[in-house]
């Protein structure tokens, strides 16, 4: 909902101690983290650093052990089911594999939660979908097809379509652009600034992609050793003298990248 | 805050429209019904002022809406002007200004005419000819693949033949044990019970030992194998394809049809005749003891009287038939599992078609043995 305000430091998602993990293994050792309003947090991490478990933490997937969520304020463990589902309403998920329902078309991918939440007409529904269609770069011509007969970036558009459709305040993107040629996922990229403008989107994201770390996040969060080690622009990451963060940021890939 | 999301007054030629409140989605079916409302008005109309300022939220349900009632006007020949609209939504109506609905393809609705249901009896009978086709295909390749193994011993999968056995039959033993021996139990009690009337008691041995061994101790085991083996290896050949498993196989230079459908295969062949074995004893156990206790009738006459009824050929009719039963379900349930397309929906819609399928056709083929022996006189 268009209130993108990206000056204001209104907390909309507050971690605060969060700890989580699977029989001994600890993931998140007590991690805080905050997420502005109208902002793109770029989320970044070795791979099973557990970046896609603070995720799911918070969108409410995997119990935590300790610690506090609140999404707008709201404590999640605290809230009633009512006050959740209100709040589950108000933000949108695009999982890794797009995790769009196989036996719906791309058009009752779409309509599904709006139908779930909301009592509309039939063709206004549709007019809709087509809309959502186009505003992540496909057209009217996909809505009859099924997920499986989806391309890798036509699936992840599709589900970022799906996470647009109730006009969520927050979107959570699981590595949008893996899986996708680095056209396709610049395009994403570009995709995914321009609708955090149009719709005024907080953005987490949780991503590998120097790329996108560079040209559409506001802010970056590094976990490693199961706690947020830094957060920041991206220059402050490059200045950082961690040797995790030089690794990542200073490493071969990224200075071919952006020649620092 | 009025009530109305959206307020007209005409002038002359003119509309004025106001916009108040909240465009957002849970406003979204109210508005629709205002918009419908206001570009229904009749009346010549030139002009259309749209005021949005007294709008304080707008989203993209709102703002559709918003380009729908544009679009309208538009469409009628008027001059439609929108002011007042916040500076930051102007980038979502720009969004929205391009989108094209009409361009959506029609969705089916489901048949409702003479003509859409002549045409899915069409694709059913195409598709039914189709499979069968794939089964003589499978039936064709595995003879090539059994051929080649059989050339060189050293190439069969052994291990895997072991492990299917494991899983086809001697984990079936129980369930198929348990089944057949109630089988055995009802069809004595029944044929007693009926039999009786007219005093012929001891011909429900003669109906139990030939219905059992030439025709039902086969037919239960086969559809139980069909329900329990068929579906798992359709599932697990269906999984093993979505997941670009059997792709993967064939890129590394083997053969799936060997290393995967052959072994399967081959322990249906050897698993159904034992199961068949067991099935048919267990069942005339049944028989035999329902007929002791429920008949009266001693297991010592029971036993003569069955070394009469029947001889080694009525239970050679009903072993012969069961390789043959264990390949139509093996190659049933194998052309099933490689048909998997990538969706959930179609791995469950193929198992469904493997156990229907199979058993159907072995009901078919077992109507054909009939046939047959009947003619060679066995």
């Amino acid at each position: 909902m268009a209130k993108a305000n990206a000056n204001s430091k209104d907390i909309v998602i507050e971690v605060r101690n969060v700890a989580a993990g699977f029989g001994d293994h600890i993931v998140l050792d007590h991690v805080d983290l905050d997420v502005y309003r109208g902002e793109v947090l770029g989320f970044v991490g070795g791979s099973g650093a557990g970046k896609s478990v603070l995720l799911r933490t918070i969108i409410g997937l995997i119990p935590k052990r300790e610690g506090t969520i609140k999404v707008f304020g709201v404590d999640m463990q605290a809230a009633s089911d009512a006050e959740r589902q209100a709040i589950e309403r108000r933000w949108g998920v695009l999982f890794q594999q797009g995790a769009l329902f196989s036996s719906l078309t791309v058009r009752e991918n779409l309509q599904f939660p709006v139908r779930e939440y909301l009592n509309l007409s039939q063709k206004l529904l549709d007019e809709l979908a087509v809309a959502k269609l186009e505003m992540v770069g496909l057209d009217a011509s996909v809505c009859e097809k099924f997920p499986s007969e989806l391309s890798g970036g036509m699936t992840k558009r599709v589900a970022l379509a799906r996470a647009l459709s109730l006009d969520p305040e927050i979107v959570f993107l699981d590595e949008p652009t893996s899986g996708l040629d680095p056209i396709g996922a610049g395009e994403f990229d570009i995709l995914i600034a321009t609708l955090q403008r149009t719709l005024g989107l907080t953005v987490f994201m949780v991503t590998h992609d120097l790329d996108s770390l560079n040209t559409v996040c506001d802010r970056i969060a590094v976990l490693a050793d199961g706690k947020v080690i830094a957060a920041g622009t991206m220059e402050t990451m490059l200045a950082s003298n961690h040797p995790w963060l030089k690794a990542y940021f200073h490493g071969k890939r990224a200075v071919e990248r952006h020649g620092a | 805050m009025s009530d109305m999301l959206l307020e007209g007054k005409t002038e002359g030629e003119r509309l004025k429209l106001a916009g108040a409140g909240a465009w957002i989605a849970e406003n979204a079916h109210r508005l629709e019904s205002e918009i419908d409302g206001e570009t229904k008005r009749s009346g010549k109309l030139k002009r259309v002022d749209i005021d949005m300022a007294g709008v304080e939220r707008l989203d993209t349900f709102g703002a559709w809406l918003l380009e729908r009632l544009i679009r309208a006007f538009s469409a009628r020949g008027c001059d439609t002007k929108v002011t007042g609209l916040r500076e930051d939504y102007r980038a979502l109506m720009e969004e929205l200004h391009a989108v094209k609905p009409e361009a959506a393809p029609v969705h089916h609705t489901g048949g409702q005419n003479i003509t859409y249901a002549l045409a899915s009896i069409g694709h059913s009978i195409v598709s039914v000819g189709q499979s069968l086709a794939s089964i003589v295909n499978m039936l064709g390749a595995l003879s090539v693949t059994a051929l080649r193994v059989a050339a060189r011993p050293g190439s069969f999968r052994f291990t895997s033949l072991v492990h299917q056995l494991d899983n086809v039959a001697w984990r079936a033993v129980p369930i198929i044990l348990l089944i057949t021996f109630l089988i055995g139990c009802i069809i004595a009690q029944q044929g007693l019970f009926h039999f009786r009337k007219f005093g012929a008691d001891v011909y429900v041995v003669d109906m139990v030992g030939i219905l059992v061994l030439r025709e039902l101790g086969v037919l239960i085991v086969c559809i139980m194998v069909a329900g329990r083996s068929g579906s798992a290896y359709t599932a697990e050949l269906g999984s093993m394809k979505m997941r670009e498993e059997i792709d993967a196989l064939q890129t590394m230079g083997f053969d799936p049809i060997e290393v995967l459908i052959l072994p399967r295969i081959m322990a249906l062949i050897i698993g159904v005749p034992i199961l068949t074995f067991l099935g048919s004893i267990a069942a005339l156990y049944g028989g035999g003891l329902v007929c002791w206790l429920y008949g009266g009738i001693d297991p010592d006459i029971f036993l003569s009287r069955l070394k009469e009824a029947i001889s080694l050929q009525t239970f050679e009719v009903g072993m012969i038939k069961a390789p043959f039963m264990a390949v139509v379900i093996g190659v049933v349930a194998c052309v099933e599992g490689l048909s998997v397309k990538g969706s959930a929906e179609s791995l469950g819609l193929r198992t469904t078609a493997s156990v229907v399928e199979s058993i159907f056709l072995v009901i078919v083929l077992d109507g054909f043995f009939a046939i047959f022996f009947a003619s060679i006189g066995m």
